[in-house]
């Protein structure tokens, strides 16, 4: 028996590239394939039934048809276009950043599940009320969960000796938190402060409303920032370009009263 | 490609890297050369040199253009005091097909795309707020694309040009002319109601 010639899953966009003169080559993460390369045909024209709908970050639920190299979506429809994350320049940038961090951290024919919802629900979180970067650490640390290389921050990743409260070393390369008896200049660690030691385990175990009722200094905050994206550049063995954007907006950022984080 | 002479080899070579054209195409078109005139290869050969020597950016909208002011910002007879911001020269020719716009461009040749790496200094934003020193320009209207990085760009331009007192406005967003209300997306339809008119 054949298998069927199209099927059906829900997808978010993570990306797309122009294809020719009206097509676009779209990349989604889907709940049950993982990540996905389609065609969209006619997407780039203005009469095209499909074209609002494979926007990135947009939630859609896709039908596609089996091609020859790349599948081809043949209908779509919006589940969630996320209309407040794009109306608002920090929320619209974080995004990006989610999106690409997606993009590079994942292989196509990989499913994951939890990681499809996760995405999913930080993209909802991102609303422009929602000022602070713990929901940007939040994904990254839960992405490193799901990916599998969950920072170990409980014992030291060396003597396996239980951590104590006080300065400790986080070493990206062992993936954990040295003790200060075994932290030496090989392991390129960063000195890890209690508070952000806490911070980090709670995130690791709790769900995001519990997460996101941290209240947090901008010390703190900068710390886990640098932290986490010393260790995902690590892991990637590359920068995420977004980073780059959103540090530039870090800098220029002004808080409106309208609109959080403008 | 030693069984091909090289200066057909050469040609193929250069076709080949064309958008659009493959090996065989390029093998077809130079064949196709050969066994034309002289004066029609000179005439191509010609064409494709006066390109690039002759056509720049024009200093003022960063346009293409084969004079410098482009034809556009040299007409008195235009509204100098709104400029259309574009992404690229090939979205003038559009806007201008519609015979609704009088005002002048300019175009920042790209979007912001963080996940490229393309920030606001790889375009041709600081220009525009050049542009708007003199205080003669009263509207910018923002005519970047309706996706992501088009509404990024956008969004971008608004917070830096707020404090220069322009009025801004952007391109409307909503249902094309024989679309179908079926297959609109959330998005499009959303926008299409909020900003719908007095009929």
């Amino acid at each position: 028996m054949t298998s069927p010639r199209t099927y059906q899953t829900q997808a978010i966009v993570i990306k797309q590239t122009k294809l020719g003169e009206a097509d676009k080559i779209v990349t989604l993460y889907t709940l049950e394939f993982g990540k996905l390369k389609a065609v969209a045909k006619g997407a780039c024209r203005p009469g095209s039934k499909l074209g609002g709908n494979v926007e990135p970050p947009n939630y859609s639920l896709l039908m596609l048809a089996k091609g020859r190299n790349l599948d081809i979506i043949t209908q779509s429809q919006t589940m969630d276009g996320f209309s407040s994350l794009k109306g608002d320049l920090w929320c619209i940038s974080c995004g990006f950043y989610i999106l690409e961090l997606i993009d590079v951290s994942t292989t196509e024919g990989s499913p994951n599940e939890p990681l499809f919802d996760l995405l999913l629900d930080t993209l909802k979180n991102l609303s422009p009320s929602n000022g602070d970067e713990t929901v940007l650490r939040y994904f990254e640390l839960q992405l490193l969960h799901h990916l599998g290389y969950r920072p170990q921050l409980h014992k030291c990743v060396v003597c396996s000796s239980s951590l104590k409260p006080g300065l400790n070393f986080f070493s990206p390369g062992q993936g954990g938190v040295l003790c200060p008896g075994c932290n030496h200049a090989e392991f390129a660690s960063r000195a890890i402060s209690i508070d952000a030691l806490k911070v980090l385990r709670l995130w690791q175990d709790c769900n995001y409303s519990t997460a996101s009722r941290v209240r947090m200094s901008s010390n703190l905050s900068s710390e886990l920032r640098q932290l986490m994206q010393e260790y995902i550049t690590y892991l990637l063995q590359r920068e995420v370009k977004s980073m780059a954007w959103l540090e530039q907006l870090r800098r220029g950022i002004t808080v409106d009263s309208d609109c959080g984080v403008n | 490609m030693a069984f091909v002479a090289e200066p057909i080899a050469n040609l193929i070579g250069e076709f080949s890297k064309l958008p659009g054209i493959g090996p065989k195409s390029a093998q077809r078109l130079v064949y196709y050369l050969l066994r034309n005139s002289d004066e029609e290869a000179k005439a191509l050969a010609e064409a494709i040199l006066n390109l690039k020597e002759k056509i720049g950016l024009c200093s003022i909208c960063f346009n293409i253009t084969d004079c410098d002011p482009c034809l556009i910002c040299q007409d008195k007879q235009r509204d100098h005091s709104k400029i259309c911001v574009v992404e690229e020269p090939s979205d003038i020719l559009p806007l201008e097909r519609t015979g609704k716009y009088q005002g002048v461009y300019h175009v920042l040749h790209g979007t912001i795309n963080p996940s490229q790496g393309i920030a606001p200094e790889q375009l041709k934003i600081n220009e525009l707020l050049s542009r708007l020193q003199d205080g003669s320009v009263n509207e910018v209207i923002l005519a970047t694309n309706p996706n992501l990085e088009g509404e990024t760009t956008a969004l971008y331009l608004r917070r830096i040009l707020a404090p220069q007192g322009v009025h801004i406005s952007r391109l409307a967003r909503g249902l094309p002319f024989g679309g179908e209300l079926e297959y609109a997306d959330d998005v499009t339809l959303a926008q299409a109601l909020e900003s719908r008119q007095e009929f």
